[in-house]
């Protein structure tokens, strides 16, 4: 019974996580992608104080997620962060760089370049690496004797190399749209030319990647033609193609929030797809949710913490975002440094 | 060429862990001092207590950032490197890990925006319950990552099916025989440490002659703290090492050099321990020395090295040397603060260049007792990873040498970088000094949510 059950809702959380983590940090990892687009150093500031109060919590739902996948699935993580080793370092170590660019750059001022370069280095390379994996996981992990069996340049495939740059455009975008919502004047406009371009950009990555998946993969194509699955998977690509519209004229007619939003969506339903085409398993093709769980003992000695926590930790983080949700201005810096 | 990824995934791991603990040893204390200072404020309506607090404030953000990102790396090396570890003792160990980012969370991150930004958003009495919840917060993360740590050092509560650990009892999990102590020691390790920061910051400040008043205040709070801290850390130390000898003899004949376990052993103040010909070389010691420190007679004895196998004994130069470099900056700090005691009662603390010069100079000590002390506890714990459980080259990943050590240089190069550069700019922040109020007030960094990263 709670060996049935307990799994399912430790994916669920997980899954829920990830999508955050996606989103949120998203977000602000493509303003550090847009940096370089930037024209002057007042702009640059502004971009970084429009998530300067956000993109540290943004980055727990990193942590909440791999320490999740240890806590409840730790046969999963003992298989997933070998089979990655070179991208999940590679991801942390630019995510370092860029977090301490928050910081630095500040304190740096004036000489702070070399901060602006390791900014966009590091959010770009984080969201690359974080594409990769996700594409890693999508071809299947090599599994052998219960541990991973693969080499350490599995994941380099064409395939993930296209999740990893399509991950970046996305990221970009999302910060794009961030910006508008952000931002006024010249950089407002300018995000939502940028937009445009991505969008596009972006819309053919999804395609690449849904029309890649399964002619590649012969386990998901089944998933996804086989009744009664295509009853409830065919709505997926017109709510793609829907939002889409919606980004699209909510860019050309000035509308603020409603490509912020549409893009998420974008996301969401991606993610969705994701989870749909690999659901149960978790070190796909061959480990499910079921054969990788930790004893029920210890998912629920840990989920009886998150029911406690999780709320409150979602309710702060709606009151930071309604504390700052002003506009960055010239004259208002958010207070910050 | 043949890398053994086993080794460079220790080298690895040690080279994160020991520049991830300097940052979170120092938020442990820098948070209780700075709450310490709003109360006083609070109490005494003193403006200088909080110019201090803001000043410290700045500091502490750094390096909370800092610790939050060395720790992010932590929490999936466990994965990347030591795969096996993370399944054989998942189960047990890795929910004291996730209720550590979920009570961190809770705490630093809904109390951390309060504190930092604040200042004048929210009523003081807010405020300063904020920055005492952080500190406590700060506690509560070390709390279940000692249980954790302290767990593999001598593990309880658990049952073994197939060679894989399985929780049996949490409380005696949680609460295992070596952990009350070694939480102690290292907590106060943490205020220790911060205490000479701050009591040599007031220093360095008077020996320039600048900021009269906020560094006599850092100077004398830093040494009552010290002077009540540093003789109660030895004792602290010892109750810790008298646990130790009971659950994990050989890291203590390693850490005492001790070979024979027949008669009293003596103690030995220095030697080099010669492993290959089991003895020391070049010892200096005191008869009966150890046996009164371990056994706390003069006639007590215990076991050494050699009633251990070769196999099952810790490698004994590291520990050895590690344990007299902490216990000799321990009994340094005893006579640096009771010396500044001294003089602060004789009210001549600003008229003794001698001891200023030395104080503003004790700065690193308390950080390189902490490495020294984690050395002794982690090399002196080898061979085993989990003891009795899981030993530390059947732990690793099945990961090639050349992964590792591409990682561990890139490891080396982004460290260098960016822990040069944030220690520049908290000496920065700390030469510009505390009255130094041209940032504005809420120029501390912003990072409301940072304590997840259970780097705090």
């Amino acid at each position: 019974m709670l060996a049935t059950y307990l799994p399912v809702i430790w994916g669920v959380l997980i899954a829920v996580g990830v999508a955050m983590y996606v989103v949120l940090d998203g977000f602000d990892l493509g303003i550090g992608i847009l940096f370089p687009f930037a024209r002057d150093e007042q702009e640059r500031d502004h971009m970084m104080n429009s998530v300067a109060p956000f993109w540290d919590g943004n980055e727990t739902w990193l942590i909440l997620g791999g320490g999740g996948l240890w806590v409840a699935f730790p046969k999963a993580y003992a298989i997933i962060m070998p089979a990655f080793y070179l991208p999940v370092i590679v991801m942390l170590l630019a995510l370092i760089f860029r977090g301490v660019s928050f910081e630095f750059r500040f304190v740096a001022k004036p000489r702070h370049r070399a901060w602006d370069f390791a900014f966009f280095a590091g959010s770009t390379i984080a969201a690359f690496a974080q594409g990769v994996i996700l594409g890693g996981l999508i071809q299947g992990i090599t599994v052998v004797d219960g541990r991973y069996g693969g080499g350490p340049f599995d994941w380099a495939t064409p395939f993930g190399l296209l999740c990893g740059v399509g991950l970046v455009a996305g990221y970009a975008l999302l910060g794009a749209t961030w910006l508008i919502v952000k931002t006024e004047g010249p950089l407002a406009e300018r995000a939502r030319a940028q937009a445009r371009g991505l969008l596009i950009v972006v819309l053919l990555f999804i395609v690449a990647v849904s029309a890649w998946t399964p002619l590649a993969f012969a386990r998901i194509s089944e998933r996804w033609f086989a009744t009664p699955n295509i009853f409830f998977l065919w709505p997926v690509p017109l709510v793609t193609v829907a939002l889409a519209w919606l980004v699209w004229r909510g860019l050309e007619r000035g509308r603020e929030l409603t490509p912020f939003v549409g893009v998420v969506g974008l996301f969401l339903l991606s993610f969705l797809g994701l989870a749909i085409s690999t659901f149960p398993y978790l070190v796909p093709p061959t480990l499910t949710v079921w054969d990788t769980a930790a004893v029920p003992e210890s998912q629920i000695f840990t989920l009886i913490g998150v029911v406690f926590t999780l709320p409150i930790i979602l309710a702060y983080i709606a009151f930071v975002y309604w504390t700052f949700r002003a506009k960055v201005t010239a004259s208002a810096t958010v207070g910050y440094h | 060429m043949n890398l053994d990824p086993v080794f460079l995934s220790r080298l690895q791991f040690a080279f994160t862990v020991a520049f991830h603990i300097i940052f979170p040893s120092f938020t442990i204390g820098v948070s209780a001092f700075i709450a310490t200072l709003l109360v006083m404020w609070r109490r005494t309506g003193l403006e200088r207590y909080r110019t201090l607090a803001r000043f410290w404030t700045r500091i502490f953000a750094v390096s909370f950032a800092m610790g939050v990102v060395s720790g992010l790396v932590l929490s999936y090396q466990f994965g990347t490197n030591w795969s096996h570890f993370s399944e054989v003792v998942g189960n047990v160990v890795s929910p004291l890990i996730g209720y550590e980012v979920l009570t961190a969370f809770f705490l630093e991150a809904t109390f951390l925006g309060v504190m930092l930004f604040g200042w004048q958003r929210v009523p003081p009495w807010l405020h300063v319950l904020s920055a005492i919840l952080v500190a406590i917060g700060t506690v509560f993360s070390a709390f279940w990552i000692i249980s954790a740590n302290s767990w593999m050092q001598y593990p309880a509560g658990y049952t073994v099916s197939d060679g894989f650990a399985y929780p049996a009892d949490w409380l005696a999990v949680i609460f295992n025989p070596t952990f009350p102590w070694r939480l102690i020691h290292m907590v106060t390790a943490a205020y220790l440490t911060t205490a000479f920061v701050v009591l040599a910051t007031g220093a360095r400040y008077l020996v320039a002659g600048r900021n009269g008043d906020h560094a006599m205040t850092m100077l004398r709070m830093g040494i009552v703290m010290a002077a009540i801290l540093a003789p109660l850390q030895l004792i602290i130390g010892d109750q810790h090492g008298l646990v130790a000898a009971h659950y994990q003899p050989a890291k203590v004949a390693a850490i005492e050099g001790h070979w024979d376990s027949v008669g009293p052993a003596p103690l030995v103040l220095f030697a080099i321990p010669n492993e290959a010909a089991e003895r020391n070389d070049a010892e200096i010691s005191i008869p009966d020395g150890a046996s009164l420190v371990i056994t706390h007679s003069l006639t007590g004895t215990f076991p050494g090295l050699k009633d251990f196998a070769p196999a099952d004994r810790p490698p004994v130069a590291w520990p050895f040397y590690a344990f007299r470099v902490m216990v000799g900056i321990g009994l340094l700090m005893i006579v640096l603060a009771w010396w500044g005691a001294w003089q602060m009662w004789r009210g001549r603390l600003e008229s003794s260049p001698a001891f200023l010069r030395l104080a503003a100079l004790s700065w690193p000590g308390g950080f390189i007792a902490i490495l020294s002390g984690w050395i002794v506890a982690e090399v002196g714990r080898q061979p085993w990873l989990v003891t009795g459980l899981l030993r530390t080259d059947e732990a690793a990943s099945p990961v090639s040498g050349g992964e590792v050590a591409t990682t561990l240089v890139l490891f080396l190069i982004v460290y260098a970088v960016v822990f040069a550069a944030g220690i520049y700019y908290m000496n920065r922040l700390i030469n510009r000094g505390p009255s130094d109020e041209g940032t504005s007030v809420e120029g501390v960094a912003s990072r409301p949510i940072s304590a997840a990263a259970g780097g705090g």
